[in-house]
């Protein structure tokens, strides 16, 4: 089951503190959200209300066209994944599983064949009878997920489910979270300060600083057409050129007043398409073997106070105090300033 | 020397103080008094020997035994009685007052505490006596024509020692439910489950562990207090205690007081067994 | 519901409240007997109290006996601990098990078997004997708080200062100690209340001279008087006034 999100104008002050200011976003039926920003941002507290465990200081939120103010969590079409996942230590997995279904009177026999099922989508067929201390971190991620799919919910809210694993652990469970949701087709709200998680399973990822929603889009569009420097920087490291009538300290790039914003991998030493931005020659200050890249330090000639950040091949040789032209592959450019 | 023997050294010189005294001033104790149970009254002077006269007297003896049924009756439903008023009061305090007021709701439900344990049990008589605020209370109200006789009965008794013991498992079981991951009661709630059920299959179970410690804890102190019994429960009937402590007056007879207590003792270790599957005295 | 709710906390509070209200209300009364009515407002309870030297030396017992067998257990109970959570020794788990036992039985027991044993050595009783007693309740609390404190970054704090040169000792008294004040304290507070109030091995134990609530149990052999409640409030308001005082200052700072 599955169902659209409207959030609309959603605004929540604790005491004096914002900790969300009129908030709008849309939410197709069957999307993959991911709500990205460092803590403190306000997605954890939008997650909160959208489960009903708090009433928004203002505005509205709609779940499949209907209004959810007034309506307590039992009652709504949302299922929440907590970050501490909360499984019920005293009872089985099984248990745990079709604790949902036993709320909404199904019978043992009828709610234990729904558990067991629900366990061999998530990969722990035949575990039923253990409790939740004899398993891994992993596993117990994977009932906490189960135990919410049971009741199929409309809309599935996970609050930094991955953020106890370690990280190869995690890069698993993201494409096993990313499948299981293909297969269910419920929507998914996914919450994660971690941009690499949210670009490896989102349809869409919405960035959120103070409060405020800073971007929403696509991966590839968050990360190469950020809408705002901050969004820039959170995706992950990215050089900021400022650039005012035109000029830069680079010389003239690109025309208008604001940022020019390259990433170090499209930084390059030779020249290409039409669309390649010369930045001049720079002297390698230093450089750091990263494996899949090396990551050098630049400072251009024009600004010899300014650093480059690029990520240059592998096969490259680099001498630091070397002298090389550089190239950006790609670049954004947005009307602000740092 | 290797580094393994040093540090068990050094443990056990660390260890030696704690160990020896709960040797000669618990355990050594513990074991003459074990010892001088068997031992008998020839007039005013104790017989040492292997005599199991005491135990059979205590077991055969109604006037003996009594004490112990009063004992047990008196404990169980102080126990249950303080238990089932103290859950709500702790769910209240831990859950409906905000955070900032808790501490200060918790240091006023406790504050009696801090009164003398046998003042505590004398005001009481103030409240229940004859002349007590609750008879001349209910005499002015025209509720009641003669004064009720509540103290010196097994009624003041209980009253008194549920009035101690609310208190004290309010505090433990508010630690346990404080302590509980809020997250809890919300994924019970988001999988539909309303208040009653929330309470009965996942904040119960999951708080029971500090209920039998707690439960434990009132019927360790509450068998063994001689005090409040003393004090509020009258001449009609003795507990344990006050029988152990009457032997020790009037007749001198320590071997049969010291069999009682190992009786006392015995009945707490039975509890001690029953909830040890559940108790957690080391989180306390 | 809402109202239930808070008329439920209303009856549980008068509840406690009952008995320590009217104690103190009539420790004021003008009259011979604490129970209603109130004949007037005096002092003179309080008068006679303060003067009363029996009292008064019983009050400085107690608070002798407190400070100084807490203090002993505290010692004893920290050692033991840090031993426990720090040396891997052969039968810890019985060890600890040993330590907390005196816990679980009944205080009359306690106080019976040292009565028993200071009889048969012809120890003769006084302050000190019931001191011991007092120890013996109170090691297994001090040991079980101090232990339970005592976690993974106790121990990596120790290792690090002795990796820096620090002997056993100086690990103990600059590092291990100070970390662990806000147990410690917790630990000898909670042993002095306990030591303060406790009756019968205070009662079993002593002779001449006896500690406050055994003294206060003679006062109350002559029936009910204002007197004793004077002594009550006394008790009561001192209390209160320690624990607030604690609460505001050393307390506050324990919290996160």
């Amino acid at each position: 089951m599955t169902a659209p999100v409207s959030i609309q104008a959603i605004s929540q002050t604790y005491g004096t503190a914002r900790a969300l200011d009129a908030v709008s976003l849309d939410i197709a039926a069957g999307e993959f959200i991911v709500l990205l920003g460092p803590s403190g941002c306000g997605k954890t507290t939008l997650l909160t209300l959208i489960g009903g465990f708090a009433e928004p200081t203002a505005g509205r939120i709609l779940i499949g066209g209907r209004d959810m103010a007034g309506i307590a969590p039992k009652d709504r079409p949302t299922t929440t994944v907590f970050q501490d996942y909360a499984l019920f230590p005293h009872m089985t997995l099984a248990d745990n599983v079709a604790f949902g279904l036993r709320m909404r009177g199904m019978a043992r026999p009828a709610r234990m064949d729904r558990a067991a099922e629900i366990l061999a989508l998530v990969g722990l067929e035949g575990r039923g009878n253990r409790r939740p201390h004899e398993l891994s971190g992993g596993q117990r991620q994977r009932v906490a997920l189960a135990r919410a799919l049971a009741v199929e919910p409309d809309v599935l809210l996970l609050d930094e489910p991955l953020g106890a694993l370690d990280l190869k652990l995690r890069r698993q469970m993201q494409d096993e979270l990313k499948a299981i949701q293909r297969r269910v087709g419920t929507t998914f709200i996914h919450v994660t300060h971690d941009q690499e998680e949210a670009m490896a399973i989102a349809d869409r990822i919405v960035v959120m600083n103070a409060g405020r929603i800073e971007d929403a889009a696509p991966p590839a569009e968050v990360y190469l057409r950020p809408k705002s420097l901050f969004t820039a920087s959170f995706m992950g490291e990215v050089n900021l050129i400022p650039v005012q009538g035109g000029q830069s300290p680079l010389g003239p790039l690109v025309t208008g007043n604001g940022t020019l914003m390259i990433r170090p991998e499209a930084i390059g030493v030779t020249d290409g398409p039409a669309d390649t931005l010369p930045l001049g020659p720079a002297r390698l200050i230093d450089v750091t073997f990263f494996g899949t890249y090396q990551r050098a330090r630049l400072a251009p000639l024009a600004a010899p106070g300014m650093t480059l950040t690029a990520h240059l091949p592998q096969s490259a040789t680099l001498a630091p105090g070397t002298e090389m032209a550089l190239f950006a592959s790609a670049h954004s450019f947005l009307e602000a300033t740092p | 020397m290797t580094l393994a023997t040093r540090e068990r050294r050094l443990g056990w010189g660390l260890m030696a103080p704690a160990l020896a005294w709960t040797l000669a001033f618990f355990v050594l104790p513990f074991a003459a008094m074990v010892a001088l149970s068997f031992a008998h009254m020839d007039g005013r002077s104790i017989v040492r020997g292997f005599d199991p006269g005491n135990y059979i007297r205590f077991f055969t003896d109604w006037t003996l035994f009594k004490a112990l049924v009063n004992s047990l009756e008196i404990t169980a439903v102080v126990t249950v009685v303080s238990l089932v008023l103290a859950y709500p009061l702790a769910a209240i305090i831990a859950f409906r007052v905000p955070a900032r007021w808790q501490r200060l709701a918790l240091l006023l439900a406790v504050l009696p505490f801090w009164t003398s344990y046998v003042v505590r049990s004398y005001s009481w008589l103030l409240v229940l006596g004859q002349n007590g605020v609750v008879n001349k209370a209910l005499l002015w109200a025209g509720v009641i024509a003669e004064p009720l006789a509540l103290s010196a009965s097994r009624t003041a008794t209980v009253i008194g020692f549920v009035h101690f013991f609310v208190m004290l498992l309010t505090l433990t079981i508010y630690a346990n439910l404080i302590q509980l991951s809020p997250n809890y009661a919300r994924a019970a709630q988001d999988l539909g489950a309303g208040r009653i059920a929330t309470f009965w299959h996942v904040i119960l179970p999951l708080t029971l562990p500090g209920v039998v410690t707690g439960a434990f804890l009132t019927f360790v102190l509450c068998i063994g207090d001689y005090i409040t019994p003393q004090i509020l429960g009258g001449n009609t009937e003795l507990t344990l205690p006050q029988l152990i402590m009457l032997q020790l007056g009037r007749s001198g007879n320590f071997p049969l007081a010291s069999a009682l207590s190992v009786v006392l003792m015995a009945v707490v270790t039975l509890a001690y067994a029953a909830s040890a599957r559940w108790l957690r005295l080391d989180r306390l | 519901m809402r109202v239930l709710i808070w008329a439920y906390m209303a009856a549980a509070y008068a509840f406690i409240f009952l008995p320590v209200l009217v104690l103190v209300v009539f420790s004021f009364q003008d009259g011979r007997l604490p129970v209603p009515p109130f004949q007037g407002f005096t002092l003179r309870w309080y008068g006679s109290v303060l003067g009363n030297a029996k009292l008064m030396s019983a009050l400085g017992n107690s608070l002798l006996v407190a400070v100084v067998s807490s203090s002993l257990a505290l010692i004893l109970g920290f050692l033991a601990a840090h031993a426990l959570a720090r040396v891997r020794l052969p039968g810890s788990v019985l060890l600890r098990g040993l330590l907390i036992a005196p816990m679980t039985v009944s205080y009359l027991i306690i106080a019976l078997g040292l009565l028993t044993v200071f009889n048969q050595t012809g120890v003769r009783l006084s302050l000190w004997t019931a001191g011991i007693g007092h120890v013996v309740i109170n090691l297994p609390l001090c040991f079980a708080i101090t232990y339970a404190a005592m976690g993974d970054q106790q121990r990596s704090a120790e290792r690090a200062a002795r990796d820096l040169g620090a002997s056993d000792w100086q690990v103990l008294v600059h590092v291990s100690a100070p970390m662990l004040a806000p147990a410690l304290a917790a630990a000898f507070f909670l042993s002095v209340t306990f030591s303060w109030d406790e009756f019968i091995i205070a009662f079993l134990l002593t002779r001449f001279d006896v500690t406050l609530p055994v003294e206060i149990w003679s006062m109350l052999r002559s029936g009910l008087s204002p007197a004793t409640n004077a002594v009550g409030a006394l008790v009561f308001l001192v209390s209160t006034a320690l624990v607030v005082v604690l609460e505001l200052t050393l307390f506050r700072k324990a919290k996160p």
